[in-house]
């Protein structure tokens, strides 16, 4: 595979991964442009949740490294991979429960200003207008706007995955991990999910992005990879995926959901 | 050479309380997934059930004498026990071998303990966080121990051995060494070989019976068992009634060695929580070998010559161990990865 | 820098009025003689400190009385070393026990829940064994560390003579023993409170209610955890030395006693009791436990018969008896009943029942609802 006049954001080379007998991951060789879309789809047990948790470093490889923007992450502890730029929305999720949803999404702005730690303890948080601002801005895009002083904890969940989206998207990552971002939400958040993810390509974020919903994949991806028993099976654009005859067999034709 | 042995030997009946101790702990935090800080106080409380059988058995009527008149002029109070007017010798038997038969009468008064401990407070707590079991269970344990104070008083009550098995066993002999040169206090041998036996009808009711299976099988995977149709819940109301009844005996055939008072809890509580953590949180081979181990280490601590290469480490041993243990290898000698890590 | 929102500065300017004028409204109470004062504000501010572990952190330490000890020793060195002047005495009590907390606070945040709080037991435990043992030239063992005739005072003896008895705190000319002493203490707790308050209300603060609502998250988020646990622990073990300090400096002597578990599980309970993560809370825990410990334990035979003299003679025996198994000797019967009761139904504490309170009754208004009705609930 090369790549001539794209930039290449996020580099998974030759990634294996054995739990005990397990071939979990063999061989996978990605290459994420920037600026794209890239999904990752495959059936259940296939890998792809190990994958992705071998990019932000909450799983270490057996073999291979992952290189984000020309720096090798694999070993790198979870808050530096962040630090260096990747975001992550997980499969269920991961947010702030006691905080308030303005608070929730405070936080990552902070990180993003300060670090990975700070000793501001005679800062005042009524006095950050800015990061304030900036959150109220992104709570507002994901459209929480009415929710801002609700405890994060008592949202649906559907609200709790367009909350953490909110709070990854004010960190700016240059590289978006997003492991079933619609899983579990009705048809319209589904849609308006969509639709958001969209806006933020506009803006040239790079994501990779895990799905089991067809409609989602087929509407965001610019480049998909077929992950079947930890081996990328086929890799193209959504058209020449949608017609390769051994997608179907190991996807389609088997674990037709 | 000898004064190992003599060490040694020492620790084991030491590692014997705390090996039973300890089971019950990482039982119940297995079974039940709850963080008892009033384990401690179930030994404490085993041990005072010695106490009252003994002074039950020890009650006395008193006549007072028609021809003998004590110091004081006035007449002489013969005091009898009940138990020697209305058994005779038998009674005296009784008294003597009150510890080992405070035992049998241990069981079920340990296991009516622990049911309703656990029906009528910790049951609420199973979905609470480790934090509150812990200060609920922290705030039972002043509890109990008061009680106890309240109905035995603060001071120690020492409680005899046998007549039988005072005295102490010449082990070297054995060794094929001159008499005496080794002798070990027989109560600590039996002590030693009841926690043996114990610990082995424990393990013996969990591989063996069917109970036991869907124990150690809820223990592995609660949900999968509860999909089963099994009513777990009740059996493990259950095992926490066993856990009290082992640590209970266990603080019965304690008393001769260390009589007993109500913040006897509370001591031994700090040191099962440590031995459950060496041997690993929910390990059941873990407990008890870091039970012995930790007995043995702590005996051996205390030896002149240890003392002078490290002051104080007979003081600290445990919690040193303790340390080490939780910073290099935090799931324990015997626990699974990733047990209470949050 | 010190400015606060306006209506946290009321809260510290209300809180503020009410601690240095405890003398005269505990007068009632029974409560308002130096001894209990100063106990107040030391206590409230040992209460404040734990919080900004436990409380913001989530983070149980079964440990703290070890850093109260450490105050106490420091404070009672330095008056035998240097000067009897109080501030020496709390200045070393700080940087000690805050050095002490960053070694054991660095072992033990490598691990967090239950192993963190057993690590914490057992480094305080360690140390107050040590202090009963092997540390004796230092600590004095059991008798404790106290003033002596021949203590060198080097800053002290440099400007006056050696007196005829044992020498008292002081601090510029007052008196610590007495309300000296209280009002001392009454000032620092101030402190302590406000800088407290600023932590809560800072981003630092925003982070540590961030690891505890969800470490994976803030970890995720770009936050290394570990310096922000340690700073707040290594805080907090400052507030407790500062609170040791201060319970040398109202009374100079140390005892290993004040490190036992037993005495860090009293510090739990009355964050507990007041309410852990409230501002206000721990600071009323700690003031209730001090007066009802007080009272409770002063209770004897006679208090009680007086009491209850107005019933006949064979209810106010069984009356007398019942609760005499609650006070006195038996205080700690009714501690431990009230921790079980706090914990099993009111586990936010005081402030928690105060605030259902004022909801039932003045309010009107139910408590919202923790999940509000949205159509998008996922069938999953």
């Amino acid at each position: 595979m090369s790549t001539s006049d794209h930039n290449i954001v996020l580099h998974v080379a030759d990634v294996h991964m054995r739990f005990g007998g397990l071939h979990a991951l063999a061989d996978i060789d990605l290459e994420v442009e920037e600026g794209k879309t890239h999904a990752i789809i495959g059936p259940n047990g296939a890998g792809k949740s190990t994958l992705l948790n071998v990019c932000v470093g909450r799983l270490a490889p057996t073999s291979g490294a992952v290189v984000f923007d020309g720096q090798i992450i694999t070993g790198m502890k979870p808050h530096e991979i962040n630090q260096a730029g990747v975001a992550r929305v997980f499969q269920t999720p991961e947010i702030f429960p006691d905080l308030s949803v303005l608070d929730n999404v405070m936080a990552p702005a902070f990180a993003r200003r300060d670090g990975a730690f700070k000793l501001n303890f005679l800062g005042n948080m009524h006095r950050e207008a800015e990061i304030r601002e900036e959150a109220e801005h992104f709570i507002n895009d994901v459209g929480m706007t009415a929710e801002l002083d609700t405890h994060a904890g008592a949202l649906s969940r559907g609200d709790k995955r367009r909350l953490e989206l909110a709070m990854c998207l004010i960190q700016h990552p240059r590289l978006l991990l997003l492991d079933e971002p619609t899983a579990g939400m009705s048809r319209h958040d589904t849609n308006t999910t969509i639709e958001l993810l969209r806006k933020i390509k506009e803006r040239g974020m790079t994501k990779v992005i895990i799905e089991h919903d067809m409609h989602v994949v087929f509407s965001l991806a610019d480049k998909i990879s077929v992950l079947a028993q930890g081996r990328i099976i086929a890799e193209g654009t959504p058209d020449e995926v949608r017609a390769n005859p051994k997608v179907k067999e190991a996807y389609l034709g088997s674990t037709q959901e | 050479m000898d004064a190992i042995l003599v060490q040694f030997l020492n620790g084991l009946d030491k590692g014997g309380a705390y090996a039973l101790i300890a089971l019950g702990l990482t039982l119940v935090f297995g079974t039940l997934g709850v963080v008892n800080f009033a384990h401690g106080a179930i030994f404490m409380i085993g041990s005072f059930v010695a106490v009252a059988f003994r002074q039950i058995l020890t009650w006395e009527s008193v006549v007072l004498s028609e021809t003998e008149l004590s110091p004081w002029g006035t007449a002489l109070e013969i005091r009898t026990p009940y138990a020697l007017e209305w058994f005779g010798d038998f009674g005296n038997i009784l008294i003597d071998f009150s510890v080992p038969i405070a035992v049998l009468l241990a069981i079920p008064v340990m296991y009516l303990v622990g049911i309703s401990m656990e029906r009528g407070l910790i049951k609420h707590f199973y979905k609470r966080p480790h934090a509150e079991q812990i200060l609920v269970t922290f705030g039972l344990a002043i509890v109990l121990g008061e009680v106890a104070r309240t109905f035995f008083g603060a001071n120690p009550i020492p409680q005899p051995m046998p007549e039988a098995v005072r005295g102490a066993a010449d082990i070297g002999v054995l060794f094929g060494m001159a008499e005496n040169a080794i002798t070990y206090p027989w109560w600590r041998l039996i002590y030693f070989i009841f926690s043996l036996v114990v610990i082995g009808a424990v393990f013996a009711f969990l591989r063996f019976t069917t109970f036991g299976l869907v124990v150690r099988a809820g223990m592995s995977d609660r949900e999968t068992v509860e999909l089963l149709g099994i009513n777990i819940d009740r059996r493990f109301t259950i095992m926490f009634g066993l856990a009290a009844v082992v640590a209970g005996v266990a603080g019965v055939m304690y008393t001769p060695l260390l009589p007993p008072t109500y913040s006897l809890g509370m001591d031994f509580l700090v040191l099962s929580f440590v031995v459950v953590v060496v041997g690993g949180m929910g390990s059941l081979p873990g407990a008890v070998a870091a039970g012995f181990l930790l007995g043995i280490l702590q005996s051996f601590a205390a030896m002149t010559e240890v003392k002078e290469i490290f002051p104080g480490i007979d003081q600290v041993i445990i919690y040193l161990v303790a340390v080490v243990i939780l910073l290099v290898r935090p799931r324990g000698l015997f626990g699974r990865k990733g047990v209470m890590e949050t | 820098m010190l400015a606060l929102p306006k209506k946290e500065l009321i809260t510290f300017l209300i809180f503020a009025v009410v601690v240095l004028t405890m003398p005269i409204w505990l007068t009632p109470f029974g409560a308002s003689y130096p001894g209990l004062l100063q106990k107040f504000a030391i206590y409230g501010l040992l209460a404040v400190g734990f919080n900004i572990l436990f409380g913001l952190t989530g983070y149980l330490s079964f440990g703290h009385a070890a850093f109260l000890g450490v105050g106490s020793y420091a404070a009672v060195w330095s008056f035998k070393l240097l000067s009897m002047n109080a501030i020496p005495a709390i200045v070393f009590a700080v940087i000690l026990s805050g050095l002490f907390a960053l070694v054991i606070g660095y072992l033990s945040l490598k691990r967090s829940g239950i192993y963190f709080s057993i690590l914490t037991l057992a480094f305080a435990q360690m140390s107050y064994n040590l202090a009963y043992s092997v540390l004796t030239p230092i600590t004095n063992g059991e008798t404790g560390l106290q003033l002596t005739l021949q203590d060198p005072r080097v800053l002290d003896l440099a400007f006056s003579e050696r007196g005829a008895g044992l020498p008292l705190v002081e601090l510029f000319g007052v008196d610590m023993a007495g309300y000296g002493g209280f009002y001392l203490s009454a000032i620092l707790l101030i402190i302590g409170f406000f800088v407290a308050q600023k932590i809560t209300l800072s981003p630092f603060g925003l982070m540590l209610k961030g690891i505890k609502s969800n470490q994976n998250r803030m970890k995720y988020t770009g936050f290394n955890i570990r310096p922000y646990t340690l700073a707040a622990f290594v805080i907090s073990g400052m507030y407790a030395g500062l609170a040791g300090g201060l319970l040398a400096v109202t009374d100079p002597l140390a005892g290993a006693e004040r490190m036992q578990w037993t005495a860090s599980g009293e510090l739990v309970l009355m964050t507990i009791l007041g309410g852990v993560g409230t501002m206000f809370g721990p600071v009323l825990g700690a003031w209730i436990m001090k007066y009802l410990e007080n009272i409770f334990s002063a209770f004897n035979e006679n208090v009680l018969h007086n009491l209850f003299s107005f019933l006949p003679e064979g209810v106010q025996e069984v009356a007398v008896r019942f609760v005499a198994l609650f006070v006195g000797e038996g205080w700690h019967l009714t501690l431990g009943l009230m921790f079980v009761l706090v914990v099993v139904f009111l586990p936010g504490g005081l402030m928690e029942g105060y605030r259902r309170f004022v909801n039932r009754f003045f309010n009107g208004k139910k408590p919202k609802p923790r999940v509000p009705d949205k159509q998008t609930q996922p069938a999953e």
